[in-house]
């Protein structure tokens, strides 16, 4: 913990965080309705600007909602749905790779084939496809961003699963006479965390850009919710006269997937053993 | 000494912050004659590969920085710049390692990496180079060096690799030549060849050859003079047989003493019941070789063993014998192709998946490597109660004999909540151990046990296991490559080649006549076979 807050870079990347975290967590406590509408004070700037007032002090929408209780929301929205298919696509494309990883053979070549598959396309298509095809709830966007990423965990899993099952410990278990689910549970995934942990640092900043760019295309989050994506989206013809409308959005999706990447970055360094011993 | 060629003076290497000690190396001032072959010994950590990376400026700079003075042909090593280390190391001096197959580039034919030493230091033409190495390849006696010539690292076996490597460091002459363990990562027999051949080079071309091994067995074979080295100081030097003979130092008679010798007992008679029938084991590997055909090697071919409770079968041989393979197949690590197995009244061979898993408590293994056989995120005490646990004992029963057992194999109670990095190799074996005795099984295989560990340390387990097992009476497999150690706990010795058995005898016969030619091969391979009228009265 010490070496990481040397690290200038990554203790502001952490106070990122813990600023976002605290705003989605208490700001619905202390921000105001975000869907109250005042058609009196539509499109009005932020408080340094001219005709901006400390009622709305990052300026309103062009219904004249009050743009900081709109951005809490809509954090709380991006960031959940974020969280949520990450963890979906974490445990199944980790139970995935387990399976490919402990029966190899041709359990493994049909499942890595699938993987290359889903590779092999631009996700975003994937999605707007099963989205226009389904036609869209908020139930099926989740599952839609549980399944981007399955396939690097699932890779990566079933690679560690490999390697670590040939290890000489993991043969020590196996000869005690422990079940294939005790060695998994109990050996493997604790040894192979530290890389999973890593690549959920590297998801969850791509499920919330994806979550960004199909909600500002029209086929994400829709009104009545909101996102982040979807306000810069609603921001795009007003531009030129009402910036603060995208501008803010964008800022927040920059700062927090830049955030959680360099924490990402760091991360490794500090669980790469091959780095790590080199301070020991 | 005026003829010498190699001077160290005073090297001291200082550790990083936060070691164990504060020198790797302390004020070392030793030298190295023309025509000579100065053996380094000690155990791990000594500093004796330091010593010669240090020389070869091979050092990580960054963390270890070296002191004092190497000379070195009127230069002092640790002094002169890139450049002049270029122009002196690999032509003048030079250094084999311990891993032949690490040191060359599995990308490029041995002939051509060779060659490569002469492009670098001389303007020689192609032709004139490629002569020169096959000479060289000749000298290091290869057979059949044109095609040796032509071959890729993966081609060759331990001993031809470790050949090429000497030929290699041969190439320019040196004044001086290192040899960091060469000889540790190969077969007895091999050994005794690369042996002849320092033996020889020193003789043919006055090269003074500083020869580091953890082995006295080793050292009596072909030093000159002995340095003994202990935690970074030189405790003892002097001619081989000053120090062989009467060493002064204790840490250096302590060493001595560890070493294992052939002394065949006789078996002891009061065993118990057969806890292990194997028959008509066959284990055969198929190999994609080239153009899709298949190569098959038949790892362990229809062999057939027994044992009885308290006795101690050692299983030795070659690499690629197939004694591995034997022991791992007999309790189903490897799924055997063929052959039954009785352990302690169980047919093991009928048993599918579950009941399989349930038969385990019954035999154990304890594989070679302490370092990587537990797992580094499992308590000690965890990991030695994990079995009894498995097999259905309570967990607080499970850590309360866990306890019990690290105390028998001779470590603190304490141990249980510390993690396995937190032990030296030494302990680490004693932890694993602990392991597979929690389980009391009938049958214990150990594979290799004690190659991993310095002699002192080897001493130890052998004696703890040897206590336990009278204690717990079971049934042990020793499987090893080392003679010396089968001869001092062994009650039968089988012996293996190319996976069959080729002699089966107690070791007092086998060592004295025995039967078969290849056992012969390797009773005279082993090395120091006169260490034991050389060190002790």
């Amino acid at each position: 913990m010490k070496r990481f807050l040397s690290n200038p870079v990554l203790a502001l990347a952490g106070l990122v965080l813990i600023v976002i975290a605290f705003m989605v967590l208490f700001g619905p406590l202390i921000s105001q309705d975000p869907s109250k509408q005042n058609l009196m004070s539509r499109l009005q700037g932020p408080v340094w600007t001219e005709g901006g007032s400390w009622d709305h002090w990052l300026g309103t929408d062009r219904l004249g909602r009050d743009m900081g209780a709109r951005l809490i929301v809509a954090m709380r929205m991006s960031i959940g749905v974020a969280l949520i298919g990450t963890f979906i696509g974490a445990v199944a494309g980790t139970i995935i790779g387990f399976i490919a990883g402990h029966f190899e053979g041709l359990v493994d070549d049909v499942l890595m084939s699938i993987v290359d598959i889903q590779l092999s396309l631009p996700f975003i298509l994937i999605a707007l496809t099963l989205l226009a095809f389904f036609g869209n709830s908020l139930t099926l966007f989740i599952v839609l961003m549980g399944l981007y990423g399955w396939e690097t965990y699932a890779r990566l899993t079933r690679g560690l699963v490999m390697a670590t099952k040939r290890q000489t410990y993991a043969r020590a278990i196996v000869a005690l006479g422990a079940s294939p689910a005790r060695l998994y549970l109990r050996h493997v995934l604790p040894n192979i965390a530290s890389a999973l942990i890593v690549q959920v640092t590297l998801t969850v900043p791509g499920i919330i850009l994806l979550e960004s760019s199909l909600s500002f295309l029209g086929m994400g989050i829709q009104t009545p919710l909101t996102s982040l994506g979807q306000i810069l989206g609603d921001g795009r013809e007003y531009l030129t006269t009402a910036w603060w409308i995208s501008v803010f959005p964008g800022l927040i999706i920059f700062l927090m997937t830049l955030s959680i990447s360099l924490i990402g970055d760091g991360l490794r360094d500090r669980l790469d053993p091959t780095l790590r011993a080199r301070d020991a | 000494m005026s003829d010498a060629l190699l001077t160290y003076d005073n090297l001291s290497v200082r550790l990083p912050e936060r070691m164990d000690r504060e020198y790797a190396i302390k004020d070392l001032s030793l030298s190295l004659n023309a025509n000579e072959i100065l053996c380094v010994v000690g155990e791990s950590g000594s500093g004796k590969s330091l010593t010669a990376l240090s020389t070869m400026g091979l050092l990580d700079r960054n963390a270890l920085t070296p002191s004092g003075r190497i000379d070195f042909m009127g230069r002092n090593l640790l002094e002169i710049d890139e450049q002049e280390r270029r122009a002196l190391v690999g032509a003048k001096l030079s250094m084999i390692f311990q891993e032949p197959m690490a040191s060359l580039n599995p990308f490029y034919r041995v002939g051509d990496q060779v060659a490569e030493t002469f492009s670098v230091h001389t303007d020689l033409p192609k032709a004139e180079i490629r002569e020169k190495v096959l000479a060289l390849f000749d000298e290091v006696l290869l057979p059949n060096p044109e095609r040796i010539y032509r071959s890729y690292p993966h081609e060759l076996s331990g001993g031809q690799c470790q050949r090429v490597m000497i030929a290699s460091a041969l190439a320019l002459d040196p004044a001086v030549l290192i040899a960091d363990e060469p000889t540790t990562a190969l077969d007895v027999t091999t050994q005794a060849q690369i042996l002849k051949l320092m033996l020889a080079l020193r003789e043919n071309h006055n090269t003074g050859i500083m020869f580091i091994t953890h082995d006295f067995g080793v050292v009596a074979e072909i030093a000159d003079r002995v340095a003994v080295m202990q935690h970074g100081n030189l405790v003892e030097i002097g001619t081989a047989a000053e120090v062989l003979r009467n060493p002064q130092h204790p840490y250096t008679q302590r060493l001595l003493s560890a070493v294992p010798i052939l002394e065949p007992r006789a078996a002891r008679t009061d065993l118990g019941e057969q806890i292990l029938k194997a028959s008509g084991i066959r284990k055969t590997y198929n190999y994609k070789g080239a153009r899709g055909s298949t190569v098959s090697l038949k790892a362990v071919d229809d062999v057939s063993i027994t044992l009885r409770r308290g006795e101690t079968l050692g299983l030795v041989g070659e690499s690629g014998s197939g004694k591995s393979t034997l022991s791992q197949s007999i309790i189903r690590m490897v799924e055997p192709d063929a052959g039954e197995i009785v352990i302690d009244g169980i047919p093991l061979h009928t048993l599918r998946t579950r009941a399989l898993r349930r038969a385990r408590r019954h035999m154990q293994i304890i594989f070679q490597d302490p370092n990587t056989a537990l797992d580094p995120r499992q308590k000690v005490g965890d990991a030695i109660a994990e079995g009894p646990i498995v097999h259905g004992v309570s967990k607080t029963e499970a850590l309360k004999r866990a306890e019990t057992l690290l105390e028998s194999v001779g470590l603190d109670a304490s141990a249980s909540q510390r993690f396995p990095h937190q032990f030296s190799g030494g302990q680490r074996q004693r932890i694993c151990i602990a392991r597979a005795l929690a389980l009391e099984p009938a049958l214990l295989i150990a594979d290799e046990s004690v190659s991993a560990l310095d002699v002192s340390v080897q001493r130890q387990i052998l004696d703890l296991l040897h206590e336990i097992q009278g204690r717990l009476n079971f049934g042990l497999l020793f499987v090893t490559h080392d003679l010396r150690v089968a001869s001092r706990i062994c009650d039968r010795i089988a012996v293996m080649q190319k996976g069959k058995l080729v002699e089966v005898g107690e070791p007092i016969d086998l060592f004295q006549s025995p039967r078969e030619e290849y056992t012969r091969q390797l009773l005279s391979a082993v090395p120091g076979t006169a260490i034991g009228q050389l060190a002790m009265p």
